[in-house]
């Protein structure tokens, strides 16, 4: 019997939390200790802390440098995407210079502080899309209202709309899977974040049969959230086939990243 | 491993992989897992729970790791009868709550009356705190998490009750985990328990003795439960009370 080639899990979505530490350092150590126990190669790590909803361009910088200072050790293991605010755009725009261009990110992550639909992302989607930087829209659909600057899957999809070359993921495909996927659906350049709510059974089924399994990318949201549980998600689908199980753990997002790392001359070899 | 948190028959919104019992039987022992206490997802709705309580006993009878907990509404007509045959028709060792679906408080004295009369048979209490995100519920259904600040004053006086909190750790930790697990009458499980090497964190914090597994299969992932226990370290002590010893003796010992 011939040994099954690895798996090669890369986790999309993770955060310096739920660890403790007196530096990025020790956090990202500790976090990577734990990602070795569950098989994990590579992670995507953004955001610093603490968590802030509509940071400064002086907080932009420094949650920025705290994730390069954390990487700064595992490139081997790990990658970031750059923060960026889209209430500050010359000051997200300098940030992809200067953590994309002139630094080791791969990425931008926008979270909550201006709903997505709005022109004046445009700019930073253009500047990230130029460098072939992956972007990625956190997105929720909560039953009692979402915060006053964050983005359903719907906002996502007028974005993607202006920006029908651009591939974009869904964060969280909206919390509200059910929803979430069905808002995507018809725009073929959303991919979906499975990270961060409860393993619910029966996700990454209806993802397949709706959207097919290249627009599924695997994440965990750590450490808010465990490894195990979402991973559970992909573990636990049912009739999961082999080779869509290795897309959506990580095929997925190596095809999402492929040209940026060739670009910067960075490797995806294990 | 003792998996205390599964429901039989069908979630009210969604159909489910493993909503089958025999297909969820099964899956169950992919994972390791032996012994489940299974309540319904009947009872969360449904009115006529005697008819509920009697399909759970016959849908958990040919499996012998099934392991069944009635569900007891105190908002119903009558309720005192449900329990009664629970305990005394379909010998069941526990039943299952849910006061947010059922609309009552922990305050409200027909609880206390309940975990009296529970008690007095040496039955299991499981209160089921939540059963999905608040945040995804249907809008017609919203119901918020169980506020469980009535229970410890509740306990203090009854040293006979045993109460297994299911899917609570979502919405309690901290200093109100602390004094629940202290009475020595109250467990958790870990099917909402989350962050990085969660289960691990918890026997740091509070102790291996008040925690067992719990997959809330099949609304979850019935996998999650044993890939949690794969990201913390544990001692071998530790991991054998939270998977095995502890649900074995709360089983034993009233
Ligand atoms: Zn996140």
């Amino acid at each position: 019997m011939t040994d099954p080639a690895p798996e090669r899990i890369w986790d999309l979505h993770c955060h310096l939390s739920g660890e403790t530490g007196r530096t990025p350092d020790e956090i990202i150590a500790k976090i990577i200790a734990r990602a070795d126990r569950m098989g994990i190669e590579r992670m995507a790590f953004y955001m610093g802390y603490p968590m802030t909803a509509n940071p400064s361009p002086d907080e932009l910088r420094r949650q920025n440098d705290q994730i390069i200072q954390a990487l700064s050790h595992w490139h081997h293991r790990a990658f970031g995407f750059a923060y960026v605010n889209p209430n500050h755009v010359d000051a997200s725009i300098a940030e992809i210079e200067r953590c994309i261009d002139r630094g080791p990110m791969v990425g931008i992550k926008l979270w909550v502080a201006r709903r997505c639909n709005d022109a004046a992302l445009d700019p930073i989607i253009k500047a990230a899309h130029a460098r072939k930087a992956v972007i990625f829209q956190h997105t929720w659909l909560k039953a009692a209202g979402n915060l006053p600057g964050e983005s359903s899957p719907n906002d996502l999809v007028e974005l993607a709309a202006r920006h029908p070359e651009t591939p974009l993921i869904c964060g969280h495909t909206g919390g509200d899977w059910e929803r979430g996927i069905r808002i995507v659906r018809a725009s073929p350049n959303i991919s979906i974040d499975l990270a961060g709510s409860d393993p619910t059974a029966g996700f990454v089924e209806m993802a397949i049969r709706e959207l097919g399994a290249s627009r599924i990318i695997y994440g965990s949201d750590v450490g808010g959230r465990s490894f195990a549980s979402q991973l559970a998600k992909v573990r636990s689908a049912r009739s999961l086939s082999d080779g869509d199980r290795r897309l959506i753990l990580g095929g997925n997002l190596r095809r999402l990243l492929a040209p940026i790392f060739k670009a910067k001359g960075m490797r995806m070899d294990a | 491993m003792i998996d205390v948190n599964v429901s039989l028959s069908h979630w009210p919104f969604r159909r489910l992989p493993l909503d089958q019992t025999q297909t969820l039987v099964a899956a169950l022992k992919r994972e390791k897992i032996h012994q489940a206490w299974a309540g319904s997802f009947d009872g969360i709705l449904h009115r006529d729970v005697a008819a509920v309580n009697e399909r759970l006993a016959s849908e958990c009878k040919p499996h012998d790791m099934l392991v069944p907990f009635g569900t007891v509404n105190p908002s119903l007509p009558d309720w005192r009868d449900d329990l009664r045959r629970c305990h005394e028709i379909h010998k069941m060792p526990g039943i299952r709550l849910h006061p947010n679906y059922h609309s009552y408080t922990l305050d409200d004295p027909k609880f206390a009356q309940l975990l009296d009369e529970a008690a007095a048979r040496a039955m299991i209490v499981q209160l089921a705190v939540t059963m999905e995100d608040e945040r995804t519920q249907h809008p017609l259904v919203r119901v918020p998490p169980v506020d469980l600040k009535p229970l410890a004053a509740l306990i203090a006086g009854r040293s006979k009750v045993r109460i297994v909190l299911l899917n609570a750790m979502g919405v309690l930790r901290g200093a109100p985990l602390k004094t629940l697990l202290n009475t020595g009458r109250v467990w958790v499980e870990t099917a909402t328990l989350e962050a990085v090497a969660g289960i691990e964190h918890f026997v740091a914090n509070y102790g291996a003795k008040r925690l067992l597994i719990g997959s809330h299969a099949p609304f979850f992932c019935v996998g999650a439960a044993q890939l949690k226990l794969q990201e913390s370290i544990l001692s071998e002590q530790d991991a054998a009370s939270i998977t095995e010893g502890n649900a074995q003796m709360l089983l034993k010992s009233p």
